[in-house]
């Protein structure tokens, strides 16, 4: 039983290691290969468009509604204190530095990570990729590289577009609906968002957590074993992996990004 | 699917994201920081700043002149040196005072600038003499309670 167990745990690790070089590996080549990406930039506005623009509503609905109880939750415990004028900066300031870029990323995770690891999956246990290379077409060229700089560009304006629409929420429910004053909402917002500390930053999160998102969803569908179980179990791994990878970079990144703010 | 319709929706997408991020910049965020090109520094020293810290506004008037850049610990004097950049737009006198305020009763600190009455004014790289420092709440509680103390004993020493 010991032993069994033992030697399961080793198994496991050196697998996980193996994992992980061959991922390293397969990003490398990917940045690699990705001038056909800008070079046929064509291939790269497609991919865009299925993991940007189809995202579009659930950000954007998401980023109101989470504005909106932003909004509501704030007031509540704000009035309490007599501040509820910090609704803007409370408001702003979450979504810019935090839930937008980890919301987003986690929804353009579960929307378009997982999508691209079923389609890439599928491809494989297909055989297309092997078809592609029987034609002397690079599919690291041809289909990963594309999506990748398509998930890194989308994914900024998807986090910017949640903050913007969180934002918008929480003007909705804080001035319009409960009535606090729409001058100081604005200014003390303006007196306490700062754009290099807070918006720069934010974008530069959503970046990363794009870079992670996209290259562990087109990992997971590139190693998928080509089987209709081996690619639904791809998929649960990508989204599961992702949300974990963007969770845990974003306290890493605002660990280094805010250190130094006092 | 028709690649044109498709050209559309991501150009759409595009502007709307760099439309949100503008709308952030512009409308959530402050983009008026004082940078250095239009902007001088002064020098003033203090023997308690408080809770005063780098990026605090510097008010003139209750209006926002500038920020504190850098505040450094003299360890020949002893004493606080606090950088003040000031707007280009705003010039105040040689002998303008600075003193450490609190805005409100549990608000942030900044530095408030009174102006003098001197005909030069403060250049790039001058030092501010007159300073007022921060209020530190545990020495004013202190001097309260020594005061209580004394009065409670005049009293008692007067009925005999």
């Amino acid at each position: 039983m010991l032993r069994q167990a033992i030697e399961r745990l080793g198994n496991r690790t050196i697998q996980g290691v193996w994992r992980i070089g061959y991922a390293s590996r397969f990003f490398v080549a990917m940045l690699l290969h990705s001038g056909t990406a800008f070079r046929r930039f064509g291939l790269t506005i497609r991919e865009m468009y299925f993991s940007g623009v189809l995202s579009l509503i659930i950000i954007l609905v998401s980023g109101l509604f989470v504005g909106m109880v932003l909004g509501l939750q704030g007031y509540e415990t704000l009035q309490r204190y007599g501040s509820e004028s910090a609704l803007g900066t409370l408001v702003a300031l979450s979504l810019v530095r935090e839930l937008g870029p980890v919301l987003a990323g986690l929804l353009f995770a579960s929307r378009a990570g997982s999508a691209i690891t079923a389609e890439i999956g599928l491809m494989k246990a297909t055989e297309q990729l092997s078809a592609m290379e029987m034609m002397a077409v690079d599919p690291i060229a041809r289909v990963v590289a594309p999506r990748f700089w398509a998930g890194v560009i989308s994914m900024p304006l998807l986090a910017a577009l949640f903050s913007a629409m969180g934002i918008f929420g929480g003007y909705l429910v804080g001035v319009r609906l409960i009535g606090v004053d729409e001058g100081s909402f604005w200014s003390q917002m303006q007196g306490a968002v700062d754009f290099e500390q807070d918006i720069l930053n934010g974008v530069i999160k959503s970046a990363v957590f794009g870079v992670a998102v996209t290259t562990i969803a087109l990992f997971e569908g590139y190693d998928a074993p080509p089987t209709a179980e081996g690619v639904s179990r791809a998929t649960t791994r990508t989204v599961v992996t992702s949300s974990l990878a963007v969770l845990a970079l974003d306290f890493i990144l605002t660990a280094f990004m805010f250190r130094g703010l006092n | 699917m028709n690649r044109t319709v498709l050209d559309l929706w991501v150009g759409s997408f595009v502007i709307a994201g760099i439309g949100a991020l503008l709308f952030l910049a512009l409308k959530v965020g402050s983009m008026t920081t004082v940078n250095a090109t239009d902007s001088y520094e002064v020098v003033a020293d203090f023997q308690n700043i408080g809770g005063l810290k780098p990026r605090a506004p510097v008010k003139s008037a209750g209006v926002v002149v500038g920020r504190v850049a850098d505040i450094r610990f003299d360890n020949q004097k002893y004493e606080a040196v606090v950088t003040l950049r000031l707007d280009k737009r705003y010039a105040f006198p040689k002998d303008t005072s600075a003193s450490i305020m609190t805005s409100g009763l549990l608000g942030e600190q900044y530095v408030g600038l009174e102006a003098g009455g001197d005909s030069m004014n403060l250049k790039n790289g001058d030092r501010i003499l007159i300073t007022q420092d921060a209020v530190v709440l545990e020495n004013l509680i202190g001097q309260f309670l020594y005061g209580k103390a004394q009065e409670g004993k005049a009293q008692e020493g007067a009925p005999k």
